[in-house]
């Protein structure tokens, strides 16, 4: 049985109301069920929110959001929360604007106005990558979070050294307007220590995304510790490290369940405690090269034309980082000087969070990449593919985490840099 | 006919055939398209499981080791249960997870009228032992019968 303060015992009585007893006794059910002794206080500055879109079949979770509105009980920190869904900038034909608009996401005002009356920290503050400088929501080392959004919630706790459990939509609010969370998992020390060592013996530097499926699929919801990784990134926490490990981190999120990964020399609970954070029982993964390109050859193509010439291409899923837009204009610019054309030609995407697009406006490499035909866009990619139309059109990316959820397929870094400066499949 | 003993997440009682994934199962990628498209028998979309792409769910015991994917879901669950398109039964060999959890418990607090019993902790042995089609039996105190 989990132990209350006389404060949260309160609440689940109904001091509050019995909106707030009712989200009081859900946290406690949720604790109890992990085995959770207590509860206790969240201690980052905002909270980060999965659930940005206002899609008809959530009805259900608008409804319980009018609730708490009702209830007088906002969140009792501002936060951030996922991707808009819409951006006129993306190409849409007449069909799927109308699919867009007017079916799919015809509660998206409603539901944005939801959000401010909540606690949004700031009207576009909309991006799975909360976590970038320029967006603000960074919490610091040993914070306790309520967030969910699986590669924010990854990212948070083995970059930056916060803790939060894997929490769901409507949980990750419910923990903020309480101000408390069930102390269990990624919580705890012992919840921190890895159960899997996975061991990088590859010739080349592993394809973030595929080695991050590879690990997600093998250890599922464990902690991984990962030794010979440190090699290839380095052992500080630069620009391109941070970029590597967010966009890993959300493959094994979306391809498996890890809410928390140790690299060795370089991720911050790794650096300090080493090889104390592995159990005495841990299992060992080698990868080798190999073994990635078995991951990706297994991979399901479910293009109805397998050969079809791709229509559209998305980078950026989770979203891109400015020193990743950068990067991505010099190499589009030197595809395109290669193959003797002046602009991609196949339309792309890159997606960024508001605020990242905003610096990037701010460079030369705006117009540069501008020039090179590329949109960038706020958007989620996965919003915009998951409906028949969109979802029946090739559309191709590097992003394991869109692979997983749509019918955009897979190519690594450079085919899709072949593929949107050269052409060809 | 086997029995097995598990623990009891959301408390009920059904009867219903097995559908069984040996892999994760991935709310998000497997619920979305059928909940959102009015497909009341809530088949699979999830490309990635080989086990149950395409089967239908809604009314079903769902056996499972767990769920994985995207942090949305317990969410999609919650709403799979408002709309009543939810599995009879969800039963997992493994400790239940994080989101399959939230979704299971927000119902069970949330909604009136809507059963979904959640046993976990079964074992491998249930999910070797249990095959698409079977008959299940869920008990209030967390007897598994599958025939």
């Amino acid at each position: 049985m989990m132990k209350l303060t006389e404060e949260q015992q309160a609440i689940l009585d109904g001091a509050q109301g019995e909106t707030l007893a009712k989200v009081m006794k859900t946290l406690v059910m949720f604790g109890e069920a992990f085995g959770a002794e207590k509860m206790v206080p969240v201690t980052s500055e905002y909270n980060h929110l999965v659930t940005s879109f206002g899609l008809k079949l959530l009805g259900p979770v608008y409804e319980l959001m009018d609730q708490l509105l009702e209830a007088g009980a906002p969140s009792k920190q501002k936060f951030s929360v996922d991707p808009r869904p819409l951006d006129p900038n993306v190409p849409a034909n007449f069909l799927q604007k109308v699919i867009f608009n007017h079916f799919m996401y015809s509660k998206q005002d409603f539901y944005e106005e939801q959000l401010q009356k909540l606690g949004l920290m700031d009207k576009d503050a909309f991006t799975c990558t909360c976590y970038m400088d320029e967006v603000g929501n960074k919490p610091k080392k040993g914070e306790v979070l309520s967030w969910a959004e699986s590669s924010a919630v990854v990212y948070a706790n083995s970059v930056l050294g916060a803790r939060c459990n894997r929490n769901s939509g409507i949980m990750d609010i419910m923990g903020s307007v309480v101000g408390f969370v069930p102390y269990f998992g990624l919580l705890t020390d012992e919840g921190r220590k890895a159960s899997w060592i996975v061991e990088i013996k590859t010739e080349k530097k592993p394809e973030a995304q595929l080695l991050g499926s590879a690990i997600g699929m093998k250890v599922m919801e464990d902690v991984p510790y990962v030794k010979g990784l440190d090699k290839w990134l380095g052992t500080e926490l630069d620009d391109a490290a941070c970029t590597y490990l967010k966009d890993f981190g959300a493959a094994t999120a979306s391809n498996g369940a890890v809410g928390l990964y140790h690299i060795e020399n370089l991720t911050p609970e790794a650096k300090e405690s080493g090889e104390t954070l592995i159990k005495e029982d841990a299992k060992v993964y080698v990868i080798d090269d190999a073994e990635l390109e078995r991951v990706k050859s297994n991979y399901p193509v479910i293009w109805k034309d397998k050969d079809a010439t791709p229509k559209l291409c998305f980078m950026g899923c989770p979203h891109m980082s400015l020193q990743q837009l950068k990067d991505w204009t010099e190499r589009v610019e030197a595809g395109l000087k290669e193959s003797g054309n002046s602009k991609v030609v196949i339309p792309t995407v890159f997606t960024a969070s508001p605020a990242v697009l905003a610096e990037f406006e701010k460079t030369d490499f705006a117009a540069r990449l501008k020039a090179t035909g590329v949109i960038t866009s706020y958007i989620c990619p996965l919003m915009y593919m998951n409906n028949p139309l969109s979802a029946k059109m090739p559309v191709i990316t590097s992003s394991n985490k869109l692979r997983t959820y749509t019918s955009a397929r897979y190519y690594t870094d450079d085919e899709i840099l072949a593929q949107i400066t050269k052409g060809g499949r | 006919m086997r029995e097995f003993k598990g623990r009891v997440v959301t408390p009920g009682e059904t009867k219903a055939k097995a559908v069984v994934s040996h892999v994760g199962f991935n709310t998000l990628a497997s619920l979305q398209k059928p909940l959102q498209f009015g497909d009341k028998t809530a088949k699979c979309g999830d490309q990635n499981n080989p086990d149950l792409y395409g089967k239908p769910i809604a009314g079903k015991a769902l056996c499972l080791p767990q769920t994985i994917g995207s942090t949305t879901g317990g969410m999609v669950l919650y709403c799979a249960c408002a709309m009543e398109r939810q599995p009879a039964c969800m039963l997992f060999a493994n400790h239940i997870d994080s989101l399959a959890a939230a979704g299971a418990i927000l119902a069970d607090v949330g909604l009136e009228n809507v059963s979904m019993p959640v046993i976990d902790c079964l074992g491998e042995e249930f999910l070797s032992y249990v095959k698409d089609g079977m008959t299940i039996s869920v008990k209030e105190d967390g007897v598994v019968v599958v025939e």
